[in-house]
This record gives structure tokens, C-alpha cells and sequence, in this order.
């Protein structure tokens, strides 16, 4: 009777034009109503002084509020109404729970949103459809891929306009449908965080919380949470690691880009040219902070955030490491009869990434920088609570 | 055999605790409650009234010692012992560092807290967060810690403490450390001690406990009753606040407060109205509406706002009852609705219009109903009306053990050697009754600090101290 009940109220609410919340985020209100009545949390993190700003949550506050949360753990921890209190209040949980949900209803096109529900299962069918692609092609280019391509010489096996003719299109379309994603995301959560336009302060303020990852620090400067309620900065430095190595390797691919077609000057590269040096440099770092994450991530207390969004973290962990690993071994390969086989392996890592970046764990970071910025318009913005006796 | 033992597990307990081991005892602590619920009323705390005469990182301006006794001294009507309620004053001007030192962070007031920025120091995070920083600095130091280890009576030759009992095991000490809580979760005790009114209620039973369920007196009423103790207080007194009447039984905590009283009016069961809801600013005036309520029949009052009011106090954590007219919502609450009106409509004709401003205090006020409401009054006549019930919350008793400034348990006002109380167990000699934002954990962290090294000393046998330096 109760669930014919909630449908009814349902129908009638979409009828009368007014959103229904789904039950995680009827949850995620739930406890935001709680931990506005109490707001101890305040210290740790940009959810709670955005919470503070409201007194109701409707679909389009939790969103923004849910790509917010960092799932640093700091509230579940210090919380006096976590489990086994009756209100079992578990921010991160219910904030990951949503935030997941977000990444499935935001992608572009829609229905490839469904790649999420599955996403360890999806990674891992992006690799496989990868590595054969390069597999078959690099056969039926070259024969025999073992000792394939003496010299070290990759275009030998992959041509260079080949490659790019397989992975632009792909990372062009990851961008539009990235972007129109975000953009989705920011059309809701706009008029929810005051409506007003992105300031260059603003703007620079996001920027500084998203490189620095402000929120993973506790609010103190101590860090925050992996397998209990003791501080650390463990996460957030490995966090850097994977990122800024990944941004560098990056770097390398995009300059290496500009070398080939402004300079004329072919890859490989060797030290101390600046595409090797970013490479070398930001693929040890990606190794390094990969390992980390991932080690970090299976001692989690499982309290905190979705442990049914693991699979989704660690196979994007995982396809990270198995990128920056192979682009390691395929420098140390080169020019030995494994290259060719190292190629392959870390070109269909690669196209793995690229055509997952949508779909996976990668979207992340653009949701959560989209939600900072939105934080950072509405915080400026005169606060529409004006709690007497302040 | 340790040399400390120490009974509780909240903030004193745990002050009492890190600093036997840091004076070189060694150090076993005994928690009632298992690990999950661990920390007492500690975990619902939030700040510390803190002692300072210029600018300290997150507190602003000065809160000189004179002006901290002077609220003290208010607060309680005088019911207090001022060389133990100045100890407890200059202790909060420096105990800070050594906080920190065990991990504890602090943070500038919360939104909607704003009113003790200068008095109060607050825990990032909260209370829990505290309780978590000073068990994870004992386990480090070497503490020994076990939970579910509740003490039901401890053994006493001569006024000094031998050993304890914890579910059929003894466990000796050279001194121990009494800290584990008031009486506030014994319903029977409560219930006792509140006794029967004149309405041939039992008051106490409608109470709602703010804070843990391990708070059971047991020490308490043992040290009382069985070993004689000298005792403090009024078993009645104790911190007090209107709560939502929907509240859990046990550790509805902070958020269960009702903020809008000052905003509109409160009436009882029979809707009348029972004391000046704008006496003074809310955060000076909330301790005593739990007392106020309790003398209601029922105890029972509702809250009763406009939409004026909507916005201006903290988000309730449950919604208010709602209603589009006054009578409407006399009919929802099953109040009487002429005596509603009646109370509802001499309110507002006795409202004189003035400035309204929540900050000061201002001069709306009425004239010409009884009781009078001195300060924002502003007649309840804009749809939609609110009105949240409700009751007493205990968040702590003040019936405790009588202790003197070195935290010795005393017997026939003689001293214990080896035994010492910290914490809400002896909160009652300095707060004989009412309540100030903080104080409580400023009590049990400097008795607790004192305990504890008095403690240590009396187990290398150096002489107790008087305070702190």
C-alpha cells in the first residue's frame, strides 16, 4: 500500500509540473535536512557551507551538491548520527550513490549512459575491443608482430596518419560528448546555485580547488580518510600523482603533435627532447600515483561512498596504470623484438581511455570541476538564508 | 597493575587519560559502551567556552576571566564555587595547545553560531571528531583501551581506592579516575528524582535524552549511596533544552533544538501562552525552556510561527506542522481552538509595532497581555503558520560527587588519596544550576586534565597539585 501510495503522490506531483526526487536523492535530502539542523561539518568541506544556503533540496541542489562531495569521508567519520545511530547518516554514501547516478543521466548521448551501470565490465570490453584492434591491424599490416618494425621505429608498424585517422575522431568525439554532457549538468545547476554568471574570480578560485584538491584536505590541512577516521594526505598525493602525470603525458602527446606537423620532426623522440622528457616523467608519476590509488582504494572503509561504484574506480584505475606501465615498457622496448607487441598494448589502452572518457570514472573530474565553479558563483552571491541573531 | 585507571570514555576520561601518560603512568581505560558509540555526550558536543584577553586564532576580541565568571555566576544564580569555577575559567584560557597537540582541530563559528565567536572555541567536525583525535593520541601513546567494559562497583579501604568490577572481573589500580557521566539516560532515576507533580504526572517520563544511552549513574549512585561520597547538587538540576518532541528517546543531539521561540510564541496542552518568549537573545535564553516545559502539563509545548519567522533561525530537522489559517492549526495540533485563538489574537492585538531586527534587542514588544513578550514580537498573521511540539531534552544531570581544585573524590570532606572525578560525575560543583554555550566541556577538560595528573602523581606518590599551572 505504501509503494501505491508513493506512486500515486508521484503521479500526481509530475502531473502538477513538479520534479520527483528519486530515492537517492530523496535520501540525499533526507540527510542534508538533518546535517542542516546540526551542521558540525561545516569546517571540512564546500558541501556544507553550500547546504547552508538552502533549506529545502530539491533534484537540481542534490546534483550539485552530489558532484560536490569529494567522498573525503570527514563527515561520516566525525558524524554523531552515522550507523548505528537510527538516522543513519552516511553523506559520502549517499552523495556517491547520486553522483554516480549523475554520470549516467548527464552523458551524451543518453543511452550510451547505460555504460556506467556495468562501467568495470564496459572498461574492460574498451580494452579488449582495443588491444584486438591494434592486434589485427598491426598483423595484417606487418605479418608476424614479434620482431615486428626493427629500429624502433612505430610508424613502421602504425603509420602515422593511421593513427590519427583512428584516434581523432575518437578523442573528438569524447570532447563534444564530454562537454555536452557538462553542459547538460550546468543548465540544471545553474539556476539552483543563484543563476548568476562565472566571474574571473570565481573562475580562478574553482580552478585553484579543482589543480590543488583543495577539498581533499580536510579543511585543516591534515588530509582526509581511507580505511578509518585517522587524517591523511595519502589519497590527495596520489590523486596528484595520477593526475598531474597523466596531464603530462598529455602534454607530451599534444607536443608531439606540434612537432610532427609544424616542425616536421618525427616521433620517437629521445632525451632530452621535451616530448620524452613530459612522457618519462609523467608516466613514472602515473605509475606511482595509479599503484597508490589503488592500493588506497581497497583499504576504503567500505562505509564510505557507493562500494557498488568500486568496480567503475578501480577499472579506471587500473586502465590508467595499464597505460602509463605499457608506455613505459614500450620505451624500454624499443628496438627489440617486443616493441611491436608493446605498441598494441598501449594503443588500445590508449583507445580504451579515449573512448570511454565519457562513460567512465574520467567524467569525474569535468563534473566535479563544473560543480566547484557553480560553488564558487554561489558563495559570493548575498546568502538568500538570513539567520537572525548571527 | 596500572597505575591509573580511568572509568569513561568521554572527553574528561579521556583529558584524564592522556595525561597520566604523559606524566609517565601507564594508563587502562574502561568504556561502558562499545567502540561505535564511544565518547559519551562528548560525541555531541561541539565547542569549548574559552578564557582569552585579546584576539586567539579562531576566537575574536577578549573574554576576560571577570566577564566569564560574571556569565557563570548568572547562569547559575550563584549556585557555584567560585575557586573551582575560576580554575575552570583560566584552564580554558590555555588548555588549547595541548589540545591540538592530540589532534583536536578547531575551527571559526558555525553559520547560525555566530553569537559566540568570542566565547566559544569549535571543534572542526564536532565533538566525535574530538572523541576520534584523543583515542587515536592514547592508542599511540600506549593507553590501554576496552570497550563494553562497564564498572558496577568499585572496591574502597579507608577512602582509597583498591579496584573495580567489570562483569565479574577485578581489576586493580594504584588510583583511578572517576569519569563516566551523570545519571541522565536512568529513566527510573530521573523519573525519582523528578517525582510526582501536582497534576499527579510523573514529569520525567516525558523527558527525551539528548545524549547517550550509556549514561546510567551506576558509579554515581554506587559512590552515593554505597561508599558514602560527599555529594553536589540537586538531582533535578541539569542542562536542559526544549527539544522537537519527535526527537529519538536517546542521542537526538544537536539537531533535534527548535530555534524559532524568540520568533513567535509558545503555548502548552491547554494553548495558552506560559513565559516571555523574547526575555533575551535565543542562545542565552534555550537552557532554560527545557525546565520551563517540563512544568507544563503534559510537558508538552508547541511553537508556534508564521511565515515571517521562515528562514531566520536554524532549519528544524523534522517539518513543522502546517496550516493556512490559525484555527486550522489549532485543529491540526488538537488544541483547544477557542483558548488558541483566544491566546493567539490577545498576542497580536497586543504586539506594538516597532523595528524589527533579530540581531538587537529590539523594540517589538507587547503591551497589555500576560506574559508579556519583550523583545520581536510581531503579531502571527502571515500564511502559512508552523507550529513544532516540544519537550524536555536532558543533555546532562548535575548531581555529582563534591571534589575540591585538586579533583580528589572526598569522603566526610576529607580528600581520597587515589581517587578523583572529572567530567559531568562532579559538573554540579560548579554548575549548581542553568547553563552557558561550552561550558561543560571546558569543566571536564580541566578537571579531567587535573584528575589526570593527580592521578599519575598519587601512583609515583608525589603530592596532588592544585590546578593546573
Amino acid at each position: 500500500m505504501a509503494s501505491l501510495e508513493a506512486l500515486t503522490r508521484d503521479a500526481r506531483a509530475l502531473a502538477n509540473g513538479e520534479v520527483v526526487l528519486t530515492p537517492s536523492e530523496a535520501e540525499v535530502a533526507r540527510q542534508m535536512t538533518i546535517c542542516n539542523a546540526c551542521r558540525y561539518c561545516e569546517g571540512f568541506c564546500a558541501v556544507f557551507p553550500a547546504m547552508t544556503r538552502r533549506l529545502e533540496f530539491g533534484k537540481a541542489d542534490v546534483h550539485f551538491l552530489a558532484n560536490l562531495c569529494h567522498n573525503c569521508g570527514a563527515c561520516l567519520h566525525a558524524c554523531q548520527y552515522a550507523p548505528p545511530h537510527e538516522f543513519a547518516v552516511n553523506v559520502p554514501r549517499a552523495m556517491a550513490t547520486v553522483r554516480g547516478k549523475t554520470y549516467a543521466d548527464y552523458a551524451w548521448p543518453p543511452a550510451l549512459g547505460a555504460l556506467y551501470k556495468k562501467n568495470g565490465l564496459a572498461l574492460s570490453v574498451a580494452l579488449a575491443l582495443g588491444l584486438a584492434l591494434f592486434l589485427v591491424l598491426a598483423v595484417m599490416l606487418k605479418g608476424p608482430i614479434w620482431g615486428a618494425a626493427q629500429g624502433g621505429d612505430f610508424y613502421a608498424i602504425f603509420p602515422h596518419n593511421l593513427l590519427v585517422g583512428l584516434f581523432a575522431p575518437v578523442f573528438l568525439f569524447a570532447v563534444l560528448a564530454l562537454t555536452l554532457g557538462v553542459r547538460r549538468f550546468l543548465r540544471e545547476v545553474n539556476p539552483a546555485t543563484s543563476g548568476a554568471p562565472a566571474s574571473g574570480d570565481a573562475a580562478a578560485e574553482a580552478a585553484h580547488d579543482v589543480l590543488r584538491l583543495k577539498y581533499l584536505d580536510g579543511g585543516h590541512g591534515d588530509g582526509c580518510h581511507d580505511e578509518d577516521d585517522a587524517y591523511t594526505l595519502r589519497r590527495r598525493r596520489m590523486h596528484h600523482f595520477t593526475f598531474y602525470g597523466f596531464l603530462l603525458c598529455f602534454a607530451a602527446t599534444s607536443l608531439a603533435t606540434v612537432y610532427h606537423y609544424l616542425f616536421g620532426w618525427a616521433a620517437p623522440y629521445n632525451f632530452p627532447s621535451l616530448p620524452k622528457l613530459l612522457g618519462a616523467v609523467g608516466g613514472v608519476s602515473m605509475v606511482i600515483g595509479t599503484v597508490g590509488l589503488w592500493r588506497l582504494n581497497l583499504r576504503r572503509d567500505p562505509l564510505q561512498g557507493d562500494t557498488a561504484q568500486r568496480p567503475m574506480d578501480r577499472g579506471f584505475i587500473a586502465l590508467l596504470f595499464l597505460i602509463a606501465l605499457s608506455g613505459l615498457l614500450l620505451w624500454w622496448a624499443r628496438g627489440s623484438a617486443a616493441m611491436g607487441l608493446m605498441l598494441c598494448l598501449h594503443l588500445g589502452a590508449v583507445m580504451a581511455l579515449f573512448a570511454l572518457m565519457p562513460y567512465s570514472k574520467f567524467a569525474h573530474g569535468f563534473f566535479r570541476s563544473a560543480a566547484l565553479l557553480r560553488h564558487a558563483v554561489e558563495k559570493r552571491q548575498p546568502n538568500p538564508i538570513g539567520l537572525g541573531a548571527d | 597493575m596500572v597505575d591509573v585507571l580511568v572509568i569513561g570514555g568521554g572527553n574528561a576520561a579521556l583529558c584524564a587519560a592522556l595525561m597520566a601518560r604523559e606524566a609517565g603512568a601507564s594508563v587502562l581505560l574502561l568504556e561502558a559502551a562499545p567502540r561505535a558509540w564511544r565518547g559519551g555526550n562528548s560525541g555531541h558536543t561541539r565547542n569549548l567556552r574559552c578564557m582569552h584577553d585579546a584576539p586567539q586564532d579562531v576566537l575574536v576580541e577578549a573574554y576576560p576571566e571577570e566577564e566569564y565568571w560574571q556569565d557563570v555566576l548568572k547562569v547559575t544564580g550563584g549556585q557555584t564555587d567560585e575557586h573551582l569555577a575560576r580554575l575552570v575559567i583560566r584552564a580554558s584560557s590555555n588548555c588549547r595547545d595541548w589540545m591540538r597537540s592530540h589532534g583536536v582541530h578547531f575551527q571559526p563559528p558555525l553559520s547560525g553560531a555566530l553569537h559566540v565567536a568570542r566565547t566559544n572555541a569549535f571543534f572542526m567536525g564536532g565533538g566525535k571528531a574530538l572523541v576520534n583525535a584523543y583515542y587515536r593520541s592514547a592508542e599511540k601513546l600506549g593507553v590501554q583501551i576496552r570497550y563494553e567494559a562497564p564498572v558496577d562497583r568499585i572496591e574502597i579501604e579507608d577512602g582509597r581506592f583498591v579496584a573495580a568490577h567489570v562483569k565479574g572481573e577485578r581489576i586493580t589500580a594504584k588510583t583511578c579516575v572517576l569519569a563516566a557521566g551523570g545519571f541522565e539516560s536512568n529513566r527510573d532515576w530521573l523519573r525519582e528524582a523528578w517525582g510526582r507533580n501536582d497534576r499527579g504526572e510523573w514529569p520525567a517520563d516525558n523527558f527525551l535524552i539528548r545524549g547517550t544511552r550509556f549514561n546510567q549513574g551506576v558509579l554515581l549512585k554506587h559512590l552515593l549511596d554505597d561508599h558514602g561520597a560527599d555529594r553536589i547538587g540537586d538531582p533535578t538540576q541539569a542542562h536542559m533544552v526544549a527539544i522537537d518532541a519527535r526527537a529519538p528517546l536517546y542521542d537526538g543531539g544537536i539537531c533535534t533544538r527548535i530555534d524559532c521561540v524568540s520568533l513567535g510564541v509558545v503555548v502548552n496542552r491547554e494553548a495558552r501562552r506560559f513565559y516571555d518568549e523574547g526575555e533575551d537573545f535565543w542562545p542565552k535564553r534555550y537552557a532554560i525552556w527545557g525546565r520551563l516545559v517540563a512544568q507544563q502539563p503534559g510537558q508538552i509545548a508547541w511553537s508556534v510561527i508564521d511565515a515571517k519567522a521562515i528562514g531566520r533561525f536554524m532549519p528544524p530537522v523534522f517539518p513543522g506542522v502546517k496550516a493556512n489559517s490559525l484555527p486550522e492549526l489549532a485543529r491540526k495540533l488538537e488544541l483547544d481552538e477557542a483558548t488558541f485563538m483566544h491566546t493567539l489574537n490577545s498576542y497580536n492585538a497586543a504586539c506594538v509595532p516597532g523595528t524589527f531586527d533579530h540581531t538587537a534587542l529590539d523594540d517589538c514588544h507587547t503591551e497589555g497581555v500576560t506574559p508579556a513578550k519583550t523583545h520581536w514580537a510581531r503579531p502571527i498573521d502571515t500564511a502559512p503558520f508552523y507550529a513544532y511540539a516540544v519537550r524536555p531534552g536532558v543533555t546532562f544531570t548535575y548531581l555529582g560527587l563534591h571534589t575540591d581544585d585538586t579533583a580528589a573524590v572526598r569522603f566526610n570532606d576529607q580528600p581520597s588519596d587515589n581517587l578523583f572525578v572529572a567530567g559531568e560525575m562532579m559538573a554540579g560543583n560548579v554548575l549548581g544550576k542553568g547553563y552557558t554555550a561550552g561550558v561543560g566541556m571546558s569543566i571536564g577538560t580541566a578537571f579531567g586534565r587535573i584528575a589526570g595528573v593527580n592521578a599519575a602523581r598519587a601512583a609515583m606518590n608525589q603530592g596532588a597539585l592544585h590546578g593546573l599551572a
